[in-house]
């Protein structure tokens, strides 16, 4: 990034850092900004398209196991995120289990892709615990009269979760969060490698680390000025699923 | 009276050792009023949504226009669609009345659903709150939704789960004359729960006594009250505490 490097900034000055270099349409920054929402972005669709299923599994089914596996979910929903990317760098590394498997669908170290699956699995269990209460709260008749109108199963499970959207919709929000502003597992497994796998928070710490506090604050309030847009786009949907 | 629409053949439902319904034999003539009646605990419910095939018999055979529904084999969509239920509590969408009313239809792909669901809604009385949110409505008005959101699937059997029990008088006699209209006029077969013995005796053409699982009694309506056969039908119509 071509912004001049200062001591200890203000937070005055980082707002005006960080508008000049929106307004100025940085490269640097728009390609980080791309790969940030990008690893983000398909880590919280895959998180959704498995852990929105699961969590409506889990919280309208019975079965052998449900307690273990909720145990484990919860477990999830608290695990500190580095250590989750200490776990696939060592899962993907030459020597791991993984990383011997010349797979196409396996990712390598030090790709987005890698990045991807370490933020994939922070957020999997958030997004599925969230969705497994929210359905839990709609009222268990629903299934029954829902089934009595003529719905199929698959049906009746798309009617609960329209009634549960308030709180699917913040499980997203929370699985969002939990990668968005995540730094531990994308460093470790990223490797915050210029052009390649620098993402917001990574080049947050390497700013940081050199001295260049009102570029790093630029760089966090762009993050947060992000994030909020999600959020609010999310929140959008929201009322749009109520009133429709 | 026509050929039998439902019969039911030594049906059993089980919730794990626990038998909550046993009927050896019994059958529901198409077109038919059929009133249920009995304590809580009776099985009632249970029968309900056996006869709208969201439960399968735990043993026995349970027909319907002839077709078999057994514990290994479930009635196929088409035929579990010619059924709906009205529940006690209506169970409303968090949508606006209209998309409620909407909803079996458009489960069932119907493109001409937005006349069905108007025509629904002056049934009831409620064209007026088309628009709005069905969890704003009173106790009444959302019940009253929840019968337009039956009858305008124009259903071969609507069965109805004490649907007036939490209404005031209005609202209770509103939906009466609707579900009597639609036995009379469209022959739509009625079965109803109630533990209102006078609106059974002034709705129903049949009707049944069940005890903890148990069909005691069923028969025609001014025989059932005035001539019951078995002592616990006649200590239930005098009103006397029977479990």
């Amino acid at each position: 990034m071509s912004i001049s490097k200062g001591e200890h900034g203000t937070v005055r000055e980082s707002l005006i850092q960080a508008l000049h270099l929106i307004l100025k349409a940085d490269p640097a920054l728009a390609e980080i900004v791309a790969l940030t929402f990008r690893v983000s972005g398909i880590a919280l669709l895959i998180s959704a398209a498995v852990g929105i299923p699961l969590g409506a599994a889990l919280g309208l089914r019975r079965f052998a196991g449900r307690r273990l596996l909720v145990s484990l979910l919860y477990t999830g929903m608290g695990f500190p995120p580095v250590v989750i990317g200490l776990i696939v760098y060592l899962l993907l590394s030459h020597n791991g289990p993984l990383g011997q498997w010349e797979a196409p669908f396996i990712p390598r170290l030090f790709t987005p892709s890698a990045m991807i699956l370490a933020q994939t699995i922070i957020s999997l269990p958030l997004v599925a615990g969230f969705t497994m209460a929210a359905v839990m709260g709609v009222d268990p008749l629903l299934r029954q009269q829902v089934l009595a109108l003529g719905a199929t199963q698959g049906q009746a499970v798309k009617a609960i979760l329209s009634e549960a959207r308030t709180g699917v919709i913040i499980a997203l929000i929370a699985g969002f969060g939990s990668i968005i502003s995540e730094v531990g597992a994308v460093m470790l497994v990223g490797g915050n490698i210029e052009h390649r796998t620098r993402v917001l928070t990574t080049a947050i710490v390497l700013e940081t680390s050199k001295g260049n506090f009102e570029l790093a604050m630029a760089l966090g309030i762009i993050l947060l000025g992000l994030s909020f847009l999600v959020n609010v786009a999310l929140v959008y949907l929201q009322g749009r699923a109520i009133r429709e | 009276m026509s050929a039998p629409l439902y019969e039911l053949d030594g049906v059993k439902r089980r919730y794990g050792n626990r038998t909550v319904l046993s009927i050896d034999q019994w059958q529901i003539a198409q077109g038919d009023f059929v009133a249920l009646v009995g304590p809580n605990g009776a099985g009632k419910s249970t029968l309900l949504r056996l006869l709208n095939f969201i439960e399968p018999p735990s043993e026995g055979t349970l027909r319907y226009k002839g077709y078999a529904v057994g514990p290994r084999n479930a009635a196929p969509l088409a035929l579990r669609r010619e059924v709906t239920t009205v529940f006690q509590r209506p169970i409303l969408l968090d949508r606006s009345v209209r998309a409620n009313v909407a909803y079996g239809l458009r489960l069932r792909g119907q493109d001409r659903w937005p006349e069905k669901v108007q025509r629904a809604l002056e049934q009831v009385g409620l064209a007026n709150l088309a628009h709005r949110p069905a969890r704003h409505l009173s106790g009444g008005e959302a019940q009253r939704v929840a019968l337009a959101r039956a009858i305008v699937l124009e259903p071969e059997v609507l069965l109805l789960d004490e649907p007036t029990a939490n209404l005031d008088p209005y609202n209770a006699r509103l939906i009466e004359e609707i579900v009597s209209a639609l036995n009379r006029t469209r022959g739509t077969t009625i079965i109803l729960v109630t533990h209102n013995i006078f609106q059974a005796r002034r709705l129903a053409r049949t009707v049944g006594l069940l005890l903890e699982g148990y069909l005691i009694e069923v028969g025609e309506t001014e025989r059932f009250f005035e001539s019951p056969q078995d002592p616990r039908t006649a200590a239930f119509v005098r009103g006397e505490m029977i479990y």
